[in-house]
């Protein structure tokens, strides 16, 4: 082997298909809760049916002599956990996961027992069988604007930034837009749903799980069960999703818990409805912009307030004037983070956290200064592209929004465009089109991996990814074949093991270029080593990798991905029905690893922002204080008819500091969707819906255009 | 989820004496509804008698004109058929507004007029529900309706019935037959669903134990001119906010037949009587049709967050009732 460049292509840049698909489309490969344990019991959570209040008793006695019962774990017998640890990010952990520990219960669909019995059936059966006797208190769960117990909280980022004399400057602007904004509460719903099954192995624990990190499950239940990190080993070979629900949740600690108790393997899966309680969810934004700007454009004030809700046992800040940090400078720049406790599950990560409702309000409140300004909105957009990052004051590496733009005016046709609003029909339908920016960071997290070069001539990498249905797997295989210059199919890459050390998790749109990362790194010592007469032994030849040192030599830089986002609606006015006619997003987001997956990844995030802006809706029953229509039935997100024509793209983008070239795709492709499709629907009718999602009887009682 | 009983009959005596009139056993169409009742802890049969297999597969000429379809004819197959669509275009437009072709393929006509209405409330047995546990109260009367009824509610339940299918039933004077162990019966449409008043819970003038057994369609000559307009949040694959099929004949600018019924507004299919009569020998003009629809949508009690309704419907019975006398017009 060699070295030196060869004339073989490289596999990086060029569309595969994924290397477990066959055994995906097969049903050969095994989801978490499917694969078979001799003497498996099975494990039903019973939630709290009050949203606040404690737990007076719980009758277990009839439910213990229900066929196939084993046990009834609640906080009179389970085992103890440990809570006061450092969690992922540092702070404590959300204790929702810690279940059984005490009679509190904090919010609705709060964990109070686990049934266990023979079959699942039996414990379902036995689950809504049990009766618990609650003591209920008042429960406090409107999320609104102005709620008296918001606080600005720092979150991803401080809880303020400020610049410049607000007021001043929005006195001396020539166009003023001041507007509030509000998503509401939006679920992952990955089709998976999350499974566990827990069992002790010679005096290891073992888990298998559907997770974004099993090192991150691993360390959790480590602490949570005060075990040495060595004795507990996470697996999770194929997930169904996750979009930043799948971390350590109720059901693992509960299957443990019982494993324990038992002495024998137990799962716990959640139900669809279980899911919306249990799982985690994008918090609900208020969000009031104010915008400044001269006669041509240029920004003079910008004011992004945000708020939004997390639980009364943990802090979740969704953060949503993220973008507004990146996005645009102007003279005075004040950005604000607040968070209102209520009495509800403790929001989390999804798909593009804070970028995604943020940068609704944003892109729609630059929609609306373009309108007054009479600029065209990509005008707008391009007069404001700032030298450097507006709070971080740090250059950019490489901020290819203007390419994302040129490129998808271009394509989507929108040098014709008329701003004229609520002028083109086709039938009963009303048309109209609109455009918005879209960014999210471009980070990475210390991995490590370990790369064999077999005795037979092949590779073995081994990485602890996670590969949530992206295509990871499949990516990695490719990076590692050009790595080590050997074609795809002489590679083979594991994943979803905490026996292979650390690495970081499926999130943030880090993992692809985290993982490469390490793996680059590994093969090329590799490679070193391997001189041309070396005589690979049986056990073949093994390097490993740590990113810890690489990273932390990066030069610090605002590192993003970019996006251009189009999209044209028919509006019916008689009903409120709004359709998406065509959506097209171009990227600037670093080396496409496969464009086939990649493609999938940017399409899926615009599907969901299609989601985000006609369909998703999380509904609160007040006077529960429980969900309404926790499932797939009420809960709409885009059906195949509602996607017509989604198309994706991207411009080359290169970071010369950047030894791997990759950014993240998994978060970008859904930023800023909604907002064009907002936008689109006010050039459609003239009317500005600022209150997602955009409904039928809003779009209906909205009635004729804002004075 | 309760352990149940399985028993698939093959002829009309053999399911009844297979049920035995036992109230917690329940017959089993497509079970495109009633499976998910079972699995959500709504439905607990200590039973299922199967009726996929009954010679009940047949959509049929009447003597007098109209069409008879057996009760397990799938909800694919009478949208397809030739008559049906010939005859009756509404009924087979409604048929396809609903669910998802897998569905369609699995679901029946008779499980299709007994399915239950989609309230979240009804579907979460930790919540009150009158329609679910008498007496036990309605929470979507204060609480969350942007989807319930406008019309022929009560403070007791406000949920709507979900089919597309019954609409132009509704519209086009079906008549349900059953079979009963005592002999068959006969319900129109018209009687087939109880009024909600207190008693939510009772949803049909059916016998207890009887099997549907099938549909009739009347002859309709006006029904050849009909459609079927389903509004939703989305697309495909969503149940209706409003509906409406509308079965329309102008003769010389004046309306001479018509047949109008509402979907997703109240607790049965609702045939709009008061708007037919209203436009019966009226101009066929918008200004007839919206002064109908008035008329019909007066005894409309909107909750706060379902009164768009009201305004949907009246949009929805212009917007078809124009096109039917557009296409007539050509």
């Amino acid at each position: 082997m060699t070295t030196a460049p060869t004339a073989r292509q490289g596999a990086v840049g060029t569309a595969h298909t994924r290397v477990e698909g066959r055994d995906k489309v097969t049903g050969a490969a095994r989801y978490a809760a499917e694969i078979p344990f001799p003497g498996l019991a099975h494990g039903w959570l019973v939630l709290s049916t009050v949203a606040r209040g404690r737990i007076r008793a719980l009758d277990t006695a009839p439910v213990l002599a229900m066929p196939g019962v084993r046990t009834v774990l609640h906080h009179g017998n389970a085992p103890q956990v440990a809570t006061d640890y450092p969690g992922l990010m540092g702070g404590k952990p959300d204790p929702t996961a810690a279940v059984f520990q005490h009679d509190r219960v904090p919010h609705p669909g709060w964990p109070v027992a686990l049934v266990v019995a023979e079959t699942p059936e039996q414990a379902r059966e036995a689950a809504e069988a049990l009766v618990v006797h609650y003591e209920q208190e008042p429960h406090d769960v409107v999320f609104t604007a102005d709620h008296p117990r918001a606080r600005p909280t720092g979150g991803f980022g401080p809880a303020v930034t400020e610049k410049g004399d607000l007021e001043a400057e929005l006195a001396a602007s020539a166009a003023v837009v001041d507007a509030e904004y509000t998503t509401p509460e939006e679920y992952h719903n990955p089709m998976e749903p999350h499974g566990a099954t827990a069992r002790w192995e010679d005096g290891r624990l073992e888990v298998v799980d559907s997770n974004q990190g099993t090192m991150w499950v691993a360390g959790e239940l480590a602490n949570l069960f005060s075990l040495d990190p060595s004795a507990v080993r996470v697996r999770s070979e194929h997930v169904g999703g996750g979009f930043g629900s799948k971390g350590v949740r109720a059901h693992q600690v509960a299957a443990v818990m019982a494993a324990t108790v038992l002495r024998r393997p137990v799962r716990v899966v959640m139900t669809r409805r279980q899911m919306f309680s249990l799982a985690g969810y994008r918090s609900p934004t208020a969000q009031r912009i104010r915008l400044g700007a001269d006669a041509d454009g240029r920004l003079r004030a910008l004011e992004h307030r945000s708020l939004s809700l997390t639980s009364t046992v943990h802090e979740f800040n969704e953060s949503a004037s993220a973008p507004s940090r990146v996005m645009y400078d102007a003279d005075a720049h004040h950005t604000v983070n607040s968070v209102v406790r209520l009495d509800v599950g403790t929001p989390t990560w999804m798909r593009a956290p804070g970028e995604a409702p943020g940068s609704f309000a944003l892109e729609s409140a630059l929609d609306e200064l373009a309108e007054k300004l009479g600029v065209d909105p990509i005008d707008l957009r391009l007069r404001n592209e700032p030298e450097r990052g507006p709070v971080s004051g740090l250059p950019f590496a490489g901020r290819n929004l203007s390419a994302c733009f040129r490129e998808g005016a271009r394509r989507f046709g929108w040098a014709d465009r008329d701003p004229r609003p609520g002028v083109r029909r086709d039938g009963r339908w009303l048309l109209g089109t609109g455009t918005a920016a879209a960014s999210f960071p471009a980070g990475a997290g210390p991995s490590t991996a370990a790369v064999t070069a077999e005795a037979d001539g092949s590779f073995t990498v081994r990485i602890n990814a996670a590969d949530i249905g992206t295509g990871a797997r499949t990516a990695l295989t490719l990076v590692a074949a050009d790595a080590l210059d050997v074609v795809p199919d002489r590679v083979r890459v594991r994943i979803g093991d905490s026996d292979f050390g650390p690495a970081m998790i499926a999130g943030g749109s880090t993992g692809t270029r985290s993982w490469s990362w390490a793996i680059r790194l590994a093969a090329a010592e590799l490679r070193e080593r391997l001189a041309p007469d070396v005589r690979v032994p049986p056990e073949g030849v093994t390097v490993r990798s740590d990113t810890t040192a690489a990273l932390g030599a990066l030069t610090q830089r605002e590192r993003h991905s970019y996006g251009a986002q189009f999209a044209e609606v028919a509006v019916d006015p008689a009903t409120g029905e709004v359709r998406v006619r065509r959506m097209l997003g171009v990227f600037a987001a670093g080396r496409i690893v496969n464009p086939l997956t990649a493609r999938g990844q940017l399409t899926g995030g615009m599907v969901w922002g299609i989601s985000m802006a006609l369909h998703e809706e999380g509904v609160r029953d007040r006077a529960t204080g429980g969900h309404y229509g926790a499932d797939l039935a009420s809960y709409h997100v885009a059906a195949h008819a509602d996607v017509p024509a989604v198309e994706a793209h991207w411009v080359d983008d290169h970071d010369p500091d950047d030894p791997v070239g990759i950014k993240g795709i998994g978060e970008v492709g859904i930023v800023g969707a909604a907002a064009a499709v907002a936008n689109a629907v006010w050039h459609a009718t003239g009317v500005r819906h600022r209150h997602l999602p955009i409904r039928p009887d809003r779009v209906l009682l909205a009635g004729a255009p804002d004075a | 989820m309760r352990e149940f009983d399985y028993r698939c009959a093959h002829d009309v005596p053999g399911a009844l004496a297979l049920l035995d009139g036992d109230p917690e056993a329940r017959f089993l169409g497509g079970g495109t509804n009633l499976v998910d009742l079972m699995k959500t802890g709504v439905e607990r049969p200590a039973r299922l008698v199967d009726v996929r297999e009954l010679p009940l597969d047949r959509i049929e000429p009447t003597a007098d004109g109209g069409l008879r379809i057996g009760a397990t004819v799938t909800n694919s197959d009478l949208a397809a058929h030739p008559e049906v669509r010939r005859r009756y275009p509404a009924l087979t437009q409604a048929v396809l507004a609903g669910a998802s072709g897998q569905l369609r393929n699995m679901a029946t006509v008779g499980g299709n007029l007994l399915q239950r209405t989609r309230c979240g409330y009804f579907a979460d047995i930790t919540k009150p529900c009158n329609k679910r546990v008498p007496g036990s109260g309605c929470p979507a009367v204060e609480g969350e309706h942007h989807n319930h009824a406008v019309l022929g509610a009560s403070e007791h339940c406000v949920a709507t019935h979900p089919s597309d299918m019954g609409v132009a039933l509704a519209a086009f004077d079906a008549v349900v037959s059953y079979a009963t162990p005592d002999g068959p019966g006969e319900l129109p449409f018209g009687d087939f669903y109880l009024p909600v008043g207190d008693t939510p819970h009772r949803e049909t003038a059916l016998p207890p134990g009887a099997l549907i057994t099938g549909v009739t369609l009347p002859a309709v000559p006006v029904a050849a001119r009909s459609r079927y307009r389903k509004v939703r949040e989305r697309a495909s694959y969503a149940f209706a906010i409003g509906s409406v099929a509308a079965a329309l004949d102008v003769r010389d600018g004046v309306v001479h037949d018509v047949r109008l019924a509402f979907g997703a507004v109240a607790s049965r299919p609702w045939r709009a009587r008061t708007a037919e009569r209203a436009l019966t020998g009226a101009p066929a003009d918008a200004g007839t049709f919206a002064a109908a629809a008035d008329a019909e949508l007066a005894a409309a009690r909107p909750l706060p967050h379902n009164a768009y309704k009201v305004t949907l419907m009246r949009n929805l019975v212009v917007a078809e009732l124009t096109r039917l006398t557009e296409e007539a017009s050509r």
